[in-house]
C-alpha cells in the first residue's frame, strides 16, 4: 500500500453570491408565473443557478420533489435549498444550505426584475474589516458540541473539552485548556491566532493551514501556547 | 411533589443501573417515598438488580399507552417498604415510546413519591434523551478513565441541551458520582485522579464510590448493595451519596488504599 503524502491541504472560505427563489402556495400558479417570466426573459436562469427557499412553504415531501423536478423540467439548476425538512435530504438532491443573508441586489441585473420575488442572499458572509463583537463564552465547551462564530473571534473563559470544535472567523482564546479542535480564520483571514491556557487540542488551524495533535512539538504540550502563520507556515509557540 | 433524577453517563458499564438501585434503597430508608423507574426498554437490567425480576407484570410502556394503570405497574420492593420500580418492557423497545407518554408517566409519579429515579440507558440515542427530558436533576456517572470522562462530558453537553430545563433557560442541577475508584491504580497513574475527573467535567462531585466485589455479589442476590452489605465501602459511600443529596452536608471521603502493618515493612508487592 502507498504511503499517502502528508503535506497540509488547504481550504478556504469564500463568499459567493447568488439569487434565491421562493416560491408561493398554490404552487400551481406560482409555476404559471416562473413560465410567463421564462418567456420574457429566456436565457435568464442558463446564466444563473438559484438557491430554493421553502422556509415558509406548506409543502410534504412528494410536493417538495415535485417542485424540484418543476425546475429541472424548465432548465432552472438549483444550488441548494434552504429551509427543508432536514429528513428529505439525500445524495441526488442540491445540498440543503443553512439560511443566507440577505444583501442587496447589484445594479448590474437585468431590469426585469420587478414581477418575481427575487431576493439575493450572500451564500457565506465576506470577513469584516469593521469591529466585531466577540463571541462570550463563559462556560465549558463539552464534548460534541460545536461553537461557530463567522465574524469575529471567540472567548472562552473556561476549558474546550475532546471531541469539542470552535470555529471562529477572527481569532480563538480560551482562558482554560484547549483539549478539541481550534479553527481561527475560518473565512479567510491570515492573521487570525489561537490562544490557550494548556495546548492539548486534537487538531489546530489557521485559514485552512492545520496540524494535528501529533504534529504539535510534544515539548509545548499542556503549555500555554499561542498559534499563527507567519509567510503562510504554521508558528506554534510558548506563550508565557 | 417529587424530585426526578436521571442517573445517565453516555458510556455503557458504568454503574448507573447499581446507583439508581443503591440510592433509591439508601434514600427510601430513610424513610422517603422512592420510585426507581427504569428506561432501558429491550434490554431491562434494573428490575434484576432489585431482586424483582420474577414479580414484573405491567411494566412502563402499559402505563405510557393505558394499558394498565401505575398502581399496577408499580412493583414494591421487599425489603423496604417505601421503595418501588417501575420496570421496562423486555419484548417492545423505545420506538413504542412518545415523549407525551413518557411525560404523562413521570407526571404521575412525581405526585405519588418524594424521589423518582430514571435510569438511563447508555448511548446518546432516543432512550437516553427520553430519560433525562423531564428531569429536574441529574447524577452523570463516571469511571475515573478516559474514554467514561469523555462520554460523560458528552452527556453533560446533552444535559445543557435536550432537556425541557435547558430548553426553558432553568439549566439542570447537576452532580457528579466517581464510580469504580481504586486508589491504589489512581496512584500509580493508571487511572485518572478525582481532581483530573473534575477539571474535565466541572460539575459538583456527590461521591466517590470505591471499587467493589460486593457489588456483584449484591446485583447477583439481586439486591441493591446498600441494602445487601452495609458494612461495605461502596454501600457506605451510596448512603453518604444519598445523604448530600438531600441537603445534608457530609464531609467527602476519599477510598484510601489499606496498607496493612506487613504491607508497610516490606513495601508495594510485585507486579
Amino acid at each position: 500500500m502507498s504511503v499517502r503524502p502528508t503535506q497540509a491541504i488547504r481550504f478556504k472560505g469564500r463568499s459567493y453570491f447568488s439569487l434565491t427563489i421562493s416560491p408561493e402556495l398554490p404552487l400551481a400558479d406560482w409555476m404559471a408565473r416562473l413560465d410567463g417570466w421564462l418567456e420574457r426573459s429566456p436565457g435568464f436562469f442558463s446564466r444563473n443557478a438559484v438557491i430554493l427557499d421553502v422556509r415558509d412553504l406548506a409543502l410534504d415531501r412528494s410536493g417538495f420533489m415535485g417542485l424540484l423536478e418543476g425546475l429541472r423540467g424548465r432548465g432552472i439548476r438549483v444550488l441548494g435549498v434552504e429551509g427543508a425538512d432536514p429528513a428529505w435530504a439525500g445524495a441526488d438532491l442540491p445540498p440543503f444550505m443553512p439560511a443566507g443573508k440577505d444583501v442587496r441586489t447589484p445594479e448590474s441585473e437585468p431590469a426585469e426584475q420587478g414581477g418575481e420575488s427575487a431576493k439575493a442572499a450572500a451564500a457565506a458572509p465576506k470577513p469584516e474589516t469593521g469591529w466585531a463583537a466577540p463571541l462570550y463564552i463563559d462556560t465549558p465547551v463539552r464534548s460534541g458540541q460545536c461553537v461557530l462564530h463567522p465574524e469575529g473571534d471567540i472567548i472562552i473563559t473556561g476549558s474546550v473539552a475532546s471531541g469539542a470544535e470552535v470555529i471562529a472567523a477572527g481569532s480563538i482564546h480560551v482562558y482554560g485548556a484547549l483539549r478539541g479542535r481550534a479553527m481561527a480564520g475560518a473565512y479567510g483571514d491570515e492573521s487570525a491566532r489561537i490562544f490557550c491556557r494548556s495546548l492539548e487540542a486534537e487538531l489546530i488551524a489557521v485559514n485552512g493551514m492545520y496540524q494535528t495533535a501529533d504534529e504539535i512539538d510534544p515539548a509545548l504540550r499542556k503549555k500555554p501556547a499561542q498559534v499563527r502563520l507567519r509567510h503562510g507556515m504554521m508558528v506554534v509557540a510558548k506563550f508565557d | 411533589m417529587a424530585k426526578v433524577l436521571v442517573v445517565t453517563s453516555g458510556k455503557g458499564g458504568v454503574g448507573k443501573t447499581t446507583s439508581t438501585a443503591a440510592l433509591g434503597a439508601a434514600l427510601a430508608q430513610s424513610g422517603q417515598k422512592v420510585a426507581v423507574v427504569a428506561f432501558d426498554f429491550g434490554l431491562r437490567n434494573l428490575d434484576l438488580v432489585m431482586g424483582a425480576e420474577r414479580r414484573v407484570v405491567f411494566d412502563f410502556i402499559n402505563v405510557a399507552q393505558g394499558d394498565a394503570n401505575l398502581s399496577q405497574a408499580l412493583i414494591r420492593d421487599k425489603r423496604v417498604d417505601t421503595l418501588y420500580l417501575l420496570a421496562a418492557s423486555q419484548t417492545r423497545d423505545k420506538d413504542a415510546l412518545t415523549e407525551e407518554g413518557v411525560k404523562r408517566v413521570i407526571d404521575e409519579l412525581r405526585e405519588r413519591f418524594d424521589w423518582v429515579i430514571c435510569d438511563s440507558p447508555a448511548g446518546i440515542e432516543r432512550g437516553a434523551t427520553l430519560a433525562m427530558r423531564y428531569a429536574d436533576t441529574a447524577i452523570v456517572i463516571a469511571n475515573p478513565e478516559v474514554s467514561s470522562v469523555r462520554d460523560s462530558d458528552r452527556i453533560i453537553g446533552l444535559l445543557d441541551s435536550k432537556t425541557l430545563k435547558a430548553e426553558s433557560g432553568e439549566g439542570m442541577e447537576k452532580h457528579l458520582l466517581l464510580t469504580r475508584y481504586d486508589p491504589a491504580r489512581a496512584a500509580r497513574g493508571e487511572m485518572l485522579s478525582v481532581e483530573d475527573v473534575l477539571e474535565i467535567l466541572s460539575i459538583p462531585l456527590l461521591g466517590i464510590i470505591p471499587e467493589s466485589q460486593d457489588v456483584l455479589k449484591a446485583s447477583n442476590v439481586g439486591a441493591p448493595v446498600s441494602i445487601n452489605a452495609t458494612s461495605s465501602a461502596a454501600a457506605a459511600a451510596y448512603i453518604d451519596a444519598a445523604r448530600r443529596l438531600c441537603g445534608v452536608p457530609v464531609p467527602m471521603t476519599r477510598p484510601s488504599e489499606k496498607v496493612s502493618l506487613f504491607g508497610r515493612f516490606f513495601g508495594r508487592r510485585a507486579a
